[in-house]
C-alpha cells in the first residue's frame, strides 16, 4: 500500500514539474473534438444527441495517449528496471501507476467535458452528479486495462501501434456501457441507466483484479 | 491418435455434408440459404471452444512456464479465429436475402466481431511483438483478459438494438428447427467441425514444436561453427 503510493506520488510530481502529460493530453482532446464534431457537422437542434459518442471517442483516444506515455517516461535511463529492483510488490506498482492514470485522465474528462457542453449546446449543470458517476466509472475501467496494457505494449516491437491494437476491441464493451448510460443520464438521470452502470461497475471491477493479478507477470524478467 | 482424427474427421464432415444437402428439408419461411445455418452455428462454437481453450492454456503457461501450453494457446487462437471467421463470412451471405443488408450492428454481430478483433490483436501481439520469451508471457495475460471480456461483452451488447434470431434457446426471429433432422443435422455439424478444428490446432502445436526444435538445432549449429572458427 506505502509502495503504491511512493509510485503515485513520484509520477503526480514528474507531471507536475515537466506538466508535459496534461498539456498535450488537453490539446490532443480539444482536437479530437474539433474533429468529430466538424466531421458530423450537424444542425444545432441534433447537436446534443452527438454528446455521449464524441465525448467518449475523444476520451478514448486521449487517453490512450496519456497513459501510453506514462510508460514510456520509465523506459528512459531503464527506470523501469530500478522499480523492478526497488522493494516495491508488482501489484503496488500497478495499483500506483493505476491512480497516476486515474487522475491524469480525472483532470482531462474536467477539461473535455465541459467543452462538450459548450460545443453541442447542453447544459450539463442539472445532470451533474449523475454524469460524474459514469465519469468516473468509466476513467477508472479504462485506465484498468490500459495501465496493464501500457507495460506491455512499451516492451514489445511496433510499439506505437500495438497499444490501440490490443486495446481498443477490449475496450468495446466500456466504450458501448459508458455511451450508453451517457445517453440515458442526459435524456433523464442515473434511474434510467442501470444496465448501463451495471456494464461499467462489472468491467471496473472485473479487470482492476485481473490487473492486479496479472501485471507481475508482465513486469518480471 | 495420428490417423485416426483425421479418418473420423473426414467422416463427420461428410455425413454432416449428407445431412444439411440431402436429408434435411428446406426451411419454408426463408429458404434454400437457411442450410447455412448449420454451418455458421457450429463454427461458432469451434471459434468459442478455441477461444477458451487459448485463456485455459495461457494460464497453464503462466504458471508453471509449460512450453506445451504455450503451443497449444496459439494454435487455439489460430484456428479459434479462423472459425470466427468463417462465421463473420456465412452469417452475411445469409443476412442478405433475409435481412436485405450484410451486415447490421445487432448485438450478437456485433459481439462476434469484437471477439474476432481480439484473437487478430492476440495473433498480431504474437507475430510482430518481436522474438522475445516475454512475449508469450504478455500473449497470455491478454489471452486470460481476452476470455474474461466475454461475458462483459455479451452483457454488454444487449444495451444496442438487435433482431438476431435466437434459434436454439428461443423462437424468436426464426422459425425454430421444427424438423427433427434439423436438429440432428446441427448435431452432426457441430460434431464435425469440433472435430475438424482439434485436428488443425494439433497440427498446429506440432508445427510450433517442430518449428522450436528447428531453432534449437539451428542455434547448436551456429554455436559450433562459432568454435572452430
Amino acid at each position: 500500500m506505502r509502495g503504491a503510493l511512493v509510485i503515485f506520488r513520484k509520477d503526480l510530481s514528474i507531471e507536475w514539474r515537466t506538466r508535459e502529460g496534461v498539456s498535450s493530453v488537453l490539446v490532443l482532446g480539444l482536437l479530437l473534438l474539433v474533429v468529430l464534431t466538424v466531421a458530423h457537422d450537424a444542425p444545432p437542434e441534433a447537436a446534443p444527441a452527438l454528446a455521449p459518442s464524441v465525448l467518449w471517442a475523444t476520451f478514448l483516444f486521449t487517453g490512450l495517449l496519456g497513459v501510453q506515455r506514462g510508460f514510456l517516461l520509465e523506459r528512459e535511463n531503464d527506470c523501469l528496471a530500478g522499480l523492478l529492483v526497488s522493494p516495491i510488490d508488482p501489484a503496488a506498482i500497478y495499483v500506483g501507476k493505476l491512480s497516476a492514470n486515474v487522475a491524469l485522465l480525472a483532470v482531462m474528462q474536467l477539461f473535455v467535458v465541459p467543452l462538450v457542453g459548450l460545443f453541442l449546446h447542453l447544459d450539463l449543470m442539472p445532470v451533474l452528479p449523475a454524469l460524474l458517476i459514469v465519469l468516473a466509472l468509466g476513467n477508472f475501467g479504462f485506465a484498468a486495462l490500459a495501465t496493464l496494457f501500457a507495460a506491455i505494449s512499451v516492451r514489445v516491437r511496433a510499439r506505437e501501434v500495438m497499444l490501440p491494437l490490443l486495446l481498443l476491441p477490449l475496450l468495446v464493451p466500456l466504450l458501448i456501457g459508458t455511451v450508453s448510460a451517457t445517453r440515458s443520464v442526459l435524456a433523464g438521470g442515473l434511474a434510467l441507466a442501470t444496465d448501463a452502470v451495471t456494464v461499467l461497475v462489472a468491467f471496473d471491477v472485473i479487470f482492476a483484479v485481473a490487473g492486479w493479478l496479472l501485471f507481475a507477470y508482465v513486469v518480471r524478467d | 491418435m495420428g490417423r485416426v482424427l483425421p479418418a473420423v474427421t473426414c467422416a463427420a464432415m461428410l455425413a454432416a455434408l449428407y445431412l444439411v444437402f440431402m436429408v434435411v428439408p428446406t426451411e419454408q419461411q426463408m429458404g434454400i440459404v437457411q442450410r447455412i445455418f448449420y454451418f455458421h452455428v457450429s463454427s461458432a462454437w469451434m471459434a468459442f471452444i478455441g477461444f477458451f481453450l487459448v485463456a485455459g492454456a495461457s494460464a497453464v503457461y503462466l504458471w508453471n512456464g509449460s512450453r506445451a501450453a504455450d503451443r497449444l494457446a496459439e494454435a487455439a487462437a489460430e484456428v479459434g479465429v479462423l472459425f470466427c471467421s468463417l462465421v463473420l463470412v456465412t452469417g452475411p451471405i445469409w443476412a442478405r436475402p433475409i435481412w436485405g443488408v450484410w451486415w447490421t450492428w445487432d448485438p450478437r454481430l456485433t459481439m462476434t466481431v469484437i471477439l474476432w478483433a481480439i484473437y487478430v490483436s492476440y495473433l498480431m501481439l504474437r507475430a510482430f511483438g518481436g522474438a522475445d520469451e516475454a512475449v508469450n508471457r504478455y500473449a497470455a495475460v491478454l489471452g486470460i483478459i481476452g476470455v474474461l471480456d466475454i461475458p462483459i461483452i455479451m452483457v454488454s451488447v444487449r444495451l444496442l438494438r438487435g433482431m438476431h434470431p435466437a434459434v436454439i434457446t428461443r423462437n424468436e426471429g426464426g422459425s425454430g428447427l421444427v424438423d427433427p433432422w434439423m436438429r440432428i443435422a446441427l448435431l452432426v455439424s457441430a460434431v464435425a467441425l469440433v472435430l475438424l478444428g482439434s485436428w488443425l490446432m494439433q497440427l498446429r502445436a506440432r508445427m510450433g514444436r517442430l518449428g522450436e526444435e528447428m531453432a534449437a538445432l539451428r542455434r547448436e549449429e551456429e554455436a559450433r561453427h562459432g568454435e572452430v572458427a
